[in-house]
């Protein structure tokens, strides 16, 4: 049987840019994120990514920070964000996106346990850089679930070896110097980046922040992206009409990336 | 000495670099900035020059003869700190910081502010280099603090008041950030406590110990030796690391910090981090924070802007593990009471957070008894707390009476 981990690694084919749509658990409402990822996995979600909702989301843009604030009224708490993930996770793998304070305030050793019962792949926590936290890293390692470090424009080659030491899921590439958001184009830096960091590591290489057009996406594939995370857009299009039109969107994109890239 | 922070940034468990990635080189640049300039001839030079022609430093150290007669007990010293321009320590680490940002050949110096002290301190030092200055700002506060905001626009600095979660200083931090993260290339961001990712917290520590080197060479000048007791109020943490530092560990001094506790700390309405919060990461650093059991962090709750914060800087997280200081707390009403009857006693009007320290200080001076010496870090001055005074007591001189007890 392969682990979570491995399974996160296989959703990323030879040739095909995997898709993965991020949303906010507990947002438009506790049901709602739950129609909103059938949405994207009816529409060829390869990964679904679940924002676990923060208080204080220091590298969200104000899209994601509503979300995130409306799905905390809604009562969105970790064990709702857990049996969310397990709703999805034996369809396609899940990661979870989590700001650390939420894994040291459940434990980590218990967060990481419940993540591997909910059948999460892996984790993305913006706010714990790869030099925090090793015996964290260590521990998600034995358990099966993969941590996807943050690598971004500013990132340094001697800190872009560790990275790829410490990488056990996919590689999350961040576009620009910047917060969560859609943008128009795709900044030259991240075509750079993506170049200096697959020459580096061995896992998968995905991008995101900003990405908001199929144009961006099928650039972002071109330029070796084995993966786009499409977000603040999604969360736009969830607010203004809902799952169906988020999944109509991912379809376009989907298409888009088949036809456009991955050749 | 035992306090220091090692390479990674830690105080025994606390502190370390908990931000987005795109922020460690900034963290790392300027860290060695900092390693670079701390012990520059030119850099320590110009410092000390500013800090004298343009702070006014050294701040007095004043024996608060009616204070000490009608509490009873120690001998009442304060540290001025109010003193100093712009009316608060916050000078002292806001020069410092832009020494660094512009050797660090940054254009632009953003802040986040509670009580506008540190916004109007940054934008007075970015003033004094030709800076561009942006400072955050909660909504609420901009409301509490209006005549702070009209300085910082004199000043030249951009206010931009921040409306998420309850639009206090927590909000502006993130703001801040996320500022910061978007436009590190050229910007410097001044932070104002002793709080955020490692090196910030001992940059602004030894950016604010001058205040305890001051006091410790005054009490061997007026006492003939170090004082029994310093107290100090406790918001990030700055003013009260800076008085500390020089005296953690030193046998016969006790050092106390004076947290918020608002309406009461068991109404949960507070700002006490360290008496009413547990373990937990906070704006890039490990420390205390009032947080939910899922790890959400409240609103904190205080009359005073600037202590109106849901946790603390990560060395004060470890001194209190590890005895070096006592923390306790006082209610917006205490804090209150104290700043009126500062007002009245000393004819000096104390900030509101500085009020929270006296406060606290009558019960301490009545313990350790007559003869003995307790200084007060009077961090700031209150003239711009003096709308929400008005607010809670009234203006009037009566009502004012009442609210200070019987004189």
């Amino acid at each position: 049987m392969i682990s979570p981990a491995e399974g996160l690694r296989a959703a990323f084919t030879e040739g095909r840019t995997a898709l993965i749509p991020y949303l906010t658990a507990g947002y438009p409402s506790l049901e709602g994120a739950y129609e909103v990822g059938e949405a994207y996995i009816e529409a060829g979600a390869d990964v679904v990514e679940i924002g676990v909702p923060f208080s204080d989301p220091l590298a969200d843009g104000p899209t994601i920070q509503n979300t995130a604030n409306r799905a905390l009224e809604n009562g969105a708490d970790l064990g709702y964000c857990f049996e969310l993930a397990s709703r999805f996770s034996g369809r396609v793998p899940v990661v979870l996106l989590v700001y650390y304070n939420n894994v040291f305030a459940r434990g980590a050793e218990r967060f990481l346990a419940e993540s591997a019962e909910a059948g999460v792949s892996g984790l993305v926590i913006p706010d714990l850089p790869i030099d925090e936290a090793v015996a964290f890293r260590k521990m998600a390692g034995e358990k099966g679930v993969a941590i996807c470090p943050l690598v971004a424009p500013t990132t340094t080659e001697a800190r872009l070896d560790k990275v790829a030491e410490a990488a056990s899921g996919f590689v999350y590439c961040v576009s620009v110097s910047g917060v969560t958001g859609a943008r128009e184009k795709l900044p030259q830096g991240a075509v750079d980046l993506l170049g200096r960091v697959r020459a580096k590591v061995s896992v998968p290489v995905a991008l995101g922040f900003g990405i908001s057009t199929a144009e961006a996406a099928v650039e972002a594939a071109e330029a070796g992206a084995e993966g786009v995370i499409v977000g603040s857009k999604l969360m736009q299009i969830v607010a203004d009409g809902g799952p169906e039109a988020a999944g109509a969107w991912l379809r376009e994109l989907r298409a888009a990336l088949s036809g456009g890239a991955g050749v | 000495m035992q306090q220091e922070t090692d390479k990674t940034g830690y105080f025994g468990s606390f502190g370390g670099r908990y931000v987005p990635e795109t922020l460690i080189h900034a963290l790392e640049e300027l860290e060695e900035a900092y390693e670079r300039y701390k012990g520059d001839p030119e850099f320590v030079r110009e410092l000390e020059v500013l800090a004298r022609d343009f702070v006014g430093r050294a701040t007095p150290f004043m024996l608060a003869e009616r204070l000490t007669k009608k509490w009873g007990g120690a001998n009442v010293w304060f540290k001025r700190e109010d003193l100093a321009h712009t009316g608060a320590h916050k000078i002292n680490n806001a020069l410092g910081q832009i020494l660094l940002a512009d050797r660090m050949g940054k254009s632009r110096v953003i802040a986040e502010t509670g009580a506008g002290q540190h916004g109007v301190a940054t934008a007075t030092v970015a003033a004094l280099y030709g800076k561009e200055c942006v400072v955050y700002m909660g909504e609420e506060d901009t409301r509490r603090q209006a005549p702070n905001v009209l300085r910082m626009k004199l000043l030249g600095a951009e206010v931009r008041p921040v409306t998420s979660g309850s639009g206090t200083l927590k909000a502006a931090l993130n703001e801040a950030i996320r500022d910061w993260v978007t436009n590190v290339e050229d910007t410097h961001y001044i932070i104002g406590t002793v709080a955020g990712p490692a090196p910030y917290p001992r940059i602004v520590r030894d950016l604010q110990a001058v205040i305890g080197r001051e006091t410790e060479a005054q009490a061997q000048e007026r006492l003939g030796g170090d004082p029994d007791a310093i107290v100090a109020c406790v918001g990030g943490g700055s003013n009260a690391i800076g008085i500390f530092h020089q005296f953690v560990g030193r046998e016969g001094v006790r050092l106390v910090g004076v947290e918020a506790a608002g309406h009461g700390l068991e109404s949960g309405e507070h700002g006490a981090s360290l008496t009413g919060g547990a373990p937990g990461v906070l704006h890039g650093s490990l420390s205390y924070v009032l947080q939910t059991a899922d790890g959400q962090i409240r609103e904190a709750h205080s009359i005073s802007a600037g202590l109106d914060y849901p946790s603390v800087g990560p060395e004060h997280a470890y001194l209190k593990d590890e005895g070096l200081v006592e923390y306790v707390s006082v209610t917006d009403e205490d804090a209150l009471k104290a700043f009126v009857e500062c007002s009245r006693l000393e004819g000096i009007i104390p900030a509101l957070e500085s009020a929270h320290a006296i406060s606290y200080a009558e019960g301490l001076a009545k313990e350790l008894g007559p003869g003995k010496n307790m200084v007060i870090n009077m961090s700031g001055r209150g003239d711009k707390d003096i709308g929400v005074v008005a607010e809670h007591v009234g203006i009037d001189a009566k009502e004012a009476e009442e609210a200070s007890g019987d004189q």
